[in-house]
């Protein structure tokens, strides 16, 4: 199971993660149209953190043991059987935030448009996710989980 | 008379029921599992019938695991059949059809009844309770049957508050009657309970606290709801009455069998009762905080526990999350508390109706609610359930850009075990 | 009026209709050039700042942003060109020595341009290095005049002679110094994991050795400089080369300044001096000055070192190179590394940079004729450096005699350098010429690496193309090989200090 591995030693805090991944979510996929006000501009499912000089790119881990999955009262967030992802189904999702409320890394949010929560899905159907695709600096790795 | 032979039987089918399912199957592929449920739906989301009532939700999307959900798991399904008799000695539960079941492991997880008030006139035509999808489609049918302007709702709890959310997306006027001198007194402090009060208000509904309904007063050769008369003896029109007073675990099935009871069921942390093999969990237990992420997480942890394995419950905070009136809310562990033993960080803004409080005890947090602004509102969670000193970064607990990096290094990298997907 | 602004150098053009305002070049630029409007979710620049680095610009992800060289400014003039009045009003105001980073941008007569390599016809007919074995390995060091060989007891052949301690390069091509402090540790690891790939060497300039560098000891040259900073016994034996640096192609005849704001606490650690305190090399070694007194320090380190390791001698290219090579040889140096007046620093006086010294083809072809006149050219192995751009640079300098090559702006460059000579300041935005830890991480080792490596890869690759055009299966048989070369564009004197012919001339 391919995973997002973060390596903050190389973050350099551009946030071009953050700009790659609200495209990726929008409805044109173009970066000029997403941006430009032709259509309504997703909420990045990444975060950035910053602090003094170390800077990291974060986005839903994935987890083995998820807490999102245990508060989901509609059944809307499920883990995908082939990539082990946890996946957000948008038409069972009524937003009642349990889980932004349990989620450990505060990586689930309200999405900016529709009343469901938000969260990272590896971008499905891409190669590779775009934030780490994007990243100048490789300090997002797409992997192997170790385990 | 019918007699099953099981390995597994589970009673009841919500949260904690399907849970045990993922519990058993995670180590037992193949051991016999039946569920019973008195209920006709294969199942269904709880929480989910004020969004049904509302008609945000179809009742095919009401279910929270699939109906492929039970075939994958080779799991029998009794629907509309209720479990009768507990027999702990010879392990068989009798159903209300007659049949007999024979276990070797057993789940109560039959949740808990609404506590209906008692009240003159509670029996009358268009009075409610609200917990079961039963409840709700009785409700939609009077509603649609009746003419229905104005609801009372008894309970300004968070039940209550689902309940008037959804009657006011339906166009029905609605007043709240609140025995506290707040809504959401047990789960909101004053300032956040002020925010949804006036949020409430300003969508046409009334709200008596410090009230109580003495009387429900009917029409029509006293059949249906006309009006309900207060503690204050003001007199309340309505066409429509919910009680939304809270839930007691249901015991009945345990009661003079030599299972431990109190108010609700006792279990030790593998949620095992006093009887050896017999499991329960979710809101059938004795101080149990009955919400969704606990019950399920219990049911999973007895399903486990059940097919050999060894988990452990370690128990849950008191933490809700909803969104009234388009006000995103959470509250988490204690919030409403005396401020000399507890050190309270706030923040409010009252323009953009934001308001962040975190209850500190001894470097730990303790509690917290947030409203209007819920973004990252987890990470506090994960805070006060792995009691993670925060003496270190106390001051920017509740700055815009708090996040986990700003959290000791080992707490960060213990949160994933996996190596290198750590942060 | 006593103050006139000087012109700005760069324009930042930002295209309107693609500026989405992401910010990233606000976030990244460390000249504060980018600034964002809140109030009209717009970015604007202030040009004045801009060093033309071209980091925003690579970031950008919708191309939004060009940096332009500012064109309009004063009337063309030959002579008074804007950078000159530039200088000149930045010294009216300042009162101080005009500081600049890397080479010599001066458009002075770059010979390599002048000079063409032979190609096999018809006779001795090329070789496909595809087919066919090709040899770039090289060792640096003395090599013994003859070599005896013996029978031994099995009856089998065995050398006889002793031979010095030498280093042992894959490729001819090395990464030439560059202390850390005035580069970032990642930089360092870069290049020493680079050569460890490789089978090379990188030289450690007189930054000292950080503790993460010490396995790499066995691809590290480490310099002696002045200053003596990070100098200790263990320094000493860890490396596989010691080098004695005497000067430096971009300010030959004065010190280094590292400025205090560069020295780290890792970078005093490695230094071995105070926190924040300036590390000045001092213009001489204090203990040398003659072929005698270099002799000393040359013998006291491999006394030092049990004579198990080469030590070279570092000079810059100068007007009298050649006697001085002769001495440094005859002093008893492994090798001579020299560096041309095109070879890069991390901050040197402008004018000095810019005016003194003498051309590495120059100073190569010169040093190499006078050594085999006075027949000690196999005691020695000369290292050319100073500005190589490419493998063609490379394979000429090797014709005109030198062993092997020092690159090290190319090896920047290869790392993201864009050469906009500010390295002085320590902002470097590509991570490179900086301690700043928000600025040293955007270079990540790993990705360094992999460039490195794959610039030696295809400089090697061009390398056995052109050897094998020339009939030649084997680096060394082309060293100081000059009838593979002609000159063009070339004066006589020229031709003949270079030792070359005339394209046109046969052989």
């Amino acid at each position: 199971m391919k995973r997002i591995r973060i390596d903050e030693k190389y973050c350099m805090g551009c946030r071009l993660c953050e700009v790659h991944c609200i495209v990726q979510h929008s409805k044109t996929k173009n970066i000029l149209k997403t941006y430009m006000g032709e259509c309504s501009k997703p909420a990045p499912r990444i975060f950035v953190e910053e602090k003094g000089y170390v800077t990291f790119a974060l986005q839903c881990r994935h987890c083995e043991d998820a807490p999102c999955l245990d508060a989901c009262m509609t059944g809307a967030m499920y883990r995908d059987k082939e990539t082990g992802a946890v996946l957000c189904s948008e038409d069972k999702c009524v937003g009642c935030w349990m889980c932004i409320m349990v989620c450990p890394f505060g990586v689930i949010s309200r999405s900016s448009d529709k009343k469901i929560a938000s969260k990272c899905d590896l971008c499905m159907g891409e190669d590779m996710p775009v934030c780490v695709k994007n990243c100048p600096n490789e300090a997002l790795k797409y992997e192997d989980s170790k385990d | 008379m019918k007699t099953l032979k099981t390995e597994y039987l589970i009673i009841g089918n919500s949260a904690s029921g399907a849970a045990c399912i993922e519990g058993i199957r995670k180590i037992d592929k193949t051991g016999s599992i039946t569920v019973i449920s008195d209920e006709n739906t294969f199942n269904y989301s709880r929480p989910l019938i004020s969004y049904f009532l509302a008609g945000k939700v179809k009742k095919e999307e009401m279910p929270f695991r699939d109906k492929k959900f039970y075939s994958k798991n080779n799991v029998k399904l009794i629907l509309g059949n209720m479990a009768k008799k507990l027999d702990t000695k010879k392990r068989i539960v009798c159903l209300s059809h007659g049949e007999k079941n024979i276990f070797n492991k057993l789940l109560i997880a039959i949740g808990g009844s609404p506590i209906i008030p008692e009240i003159k006139g509670s029996w009358l035509d268009g009075v409610f309770a609200f917990t079961t999808f039963g409840d709700v489609v009785a409700i939609k049918d009077y509603i649609k049957n009746h003419t229905v302007k104005r609801a009372i709702v008894i309970g300004g709890g968070l039940i209550g508050l689902k309940a008037v959310e959804a009657l006011i997306e339906l166009g029905i006027k609605v007043s709240i009657v609140e025995l506290a001198d707040r809504i959401l007194s047990t789960t909101f402090d004053t300032k956040a309970s002020e925010i949804i009060q006036d949020a409430l208000r300003k969508t046409g509904c009334n709200i008596f606290s410090n009230n109580t309904v003495v009387e429900i007063l009917g029409k029509d050769n006293n059949k249906k709801v006309k009006s309900v008369t207060l503690k204050t003896r003001k007199q309340v029109p309505a066409d429509l009455v919910i009680t939304a007073i809270g839930v007691s675990p249901n015991i009945q099935l345990v009661k003079n069998t030599s299972i431990s009871i109190n108010k609700g069921i006792l279990v030790d942390e593998t949620m095992q009762t006093n009887v050896k093999d017999i499991y329960a969990a979710g809101d059938v237990c004795e101080k149990n905080i009955p919400i969704w992420p606990n019950a399920f997480k219990q049911g999973r942890i007895a399903g486990e526990n059940m097919a050999g394995g060894n988990a452990v419950y370690t128990g849950g905070i008191a933490m809700n999350s909803v969104e009234l009136c388009g006000i995103p809310t959470i509250s988490i562990g204690k919030t409403s508390l005396e401020q000399d033993k507890y050190k309270i960080l706030e923040m409010h803004k009252k323009e953009e109706l934001i308001y962040k409080k975190i209850v500190l005890e001894n470097n730990h947090i303790v509690g917290c609610i947030f409203v209007g602004n819920i973004e990252r509102a987890g990470i506090y969670t994960g805070l006060i359930i792995n009691r993670v000193d925060i003496s270190n970064v106390k001051d920017t607990l509740l700055e815009e850009d708090f996040g986990i990096l700003a959290l000791p290094e080992k707490y960060r990298k213990h949160l994933v075990g996996d190596v290198g997907l750590e942060v | 009026m006593a103050k006139r602004p000087t012109p700005t150098e760069f324009i930042v053009e930002r295209d309107k209709d693609r500026c989405i305002a992401c910010q990233v070049c606000v976030r990244m630029c460390s000249n504060d050039v980018h600034i964002y409007d809140a109030d009209t979710n717009t970015v604007t620049s202030d040009n004045s700042k801009c060093v033309g680095c071209h980091f925003c610009e690579t970031l950008c992800p919708t191309d939004a942003i060009t940096i332009k060289k500012n064109e309009s400014s004063f009337k063309p003039n030959a002579n008074w060109s804007v950078s000159v009045i530039s200088d000149i009003t930045k010294q009216a105001e300042t009162g101080g020595v005009i500081l600049t980073g890397m080479g010599c941008d001066k458009p002075y007569t770059i010979y390599w341009d002048h000079i063409l390599l032979n190609a096999s016809q018809v006779t001795n007919p090329s070789i496909d290095p595809l087919r066919e074995p090709m040899e770039l390995r090289r060792y640096i060091g003395r090599k013994p005049d003859k070599i005896e060989l013996d029978y031994n007891k099995k009856g089998k052949i065995e050398l006889k002679t002793m031979l010095e301690k030498q280093l042992k390069l894959e490729v001819p091509i090395m990464f030439s110094a560059m202390s850390y402090g005035s580069v970032s540790l990642n930089t360092c690891i870069s290049l020493a994991k680079a050569s460890h790939e490789l089978g090379i060497f990188y030289n450690t300039g007189e930054g000292g050795l950080h503790k993460s560098l010490y396995k790499y000891g066995k691809n590290t040259i480490i310099q002696i400089a002045s200053g003596r900073f990070g100098v200790h016994p263990e320094y000493l034996r860890t490396g596989a080369a010691i080098e004695i640096k005497i000067g430096q192609g971009a300010k030959p005849g004065i010190g280094g300044h590292l400025p205090g704001e560069k020295v780290s606490k890792e970078v005093s650690e490695a230094r071995m001096i105070p926190e924040g305190t300036d590390a000045i090399s001092p213009a001489p070694h204090h203990d040398i000055y003659s072929i005698e007194d270099l002799r000393q320090l040359i013998h006291a380190l491999k006394e030092a070192t049990d004579y198990e390791k080469p030590v070279g001698v570092k000079i810059a290219a100068v007007h009298n190179v050649v006697p001085i090579a002769s001495g440094v040889a005859r002093a008893g140096a492994d090798y001579i590394a020299i560096d041309g007046m095109r070879g890069g620093t991390g901050a040197a006086p402008k004018v000095i940079r810019d005016n003194v010294g003498i051309p590495i083809e120059f100073a190569i072809a010169a040093v190499d004729a006078r050594l085999r006149e006075e027949g000690i050219r196999t005691k020695v192995s000369l290292i050319a450096a100073g500005g190589f751009r490419s493998s063609g640079d490379v394979i000429k300098a090797i014709a005109l005699g030198a062993d092997a090559v020092y690159i090290a702006t190319s090896a920047l460059i290869a790392l993201g350098c864009s050469q906009c000579q500010k390295c002085y300041t320590g902002k470097c935005n590509w991570g490179i010429a900086t301690q700043d830890p928000y600025l040293t991480k955007r270079l990540n080792p790993e990705i360094g690496v992999q460039r490195l490596k794959n610039l030696i890869r295809a400089w090697s690759l061009e390398i056995k193309d052109m050897l094998g055009g020339m009939g030649i299966n084997s680096i060394d048989s082309l060293c100081g090989n000059r009838t593979h070369l002609r000159g063009i564009g070339l004066s006589d004197r020229e031709l003949e200090i270079l030792g070359i012919k005339s394209a046109g001339e046969p052989q």
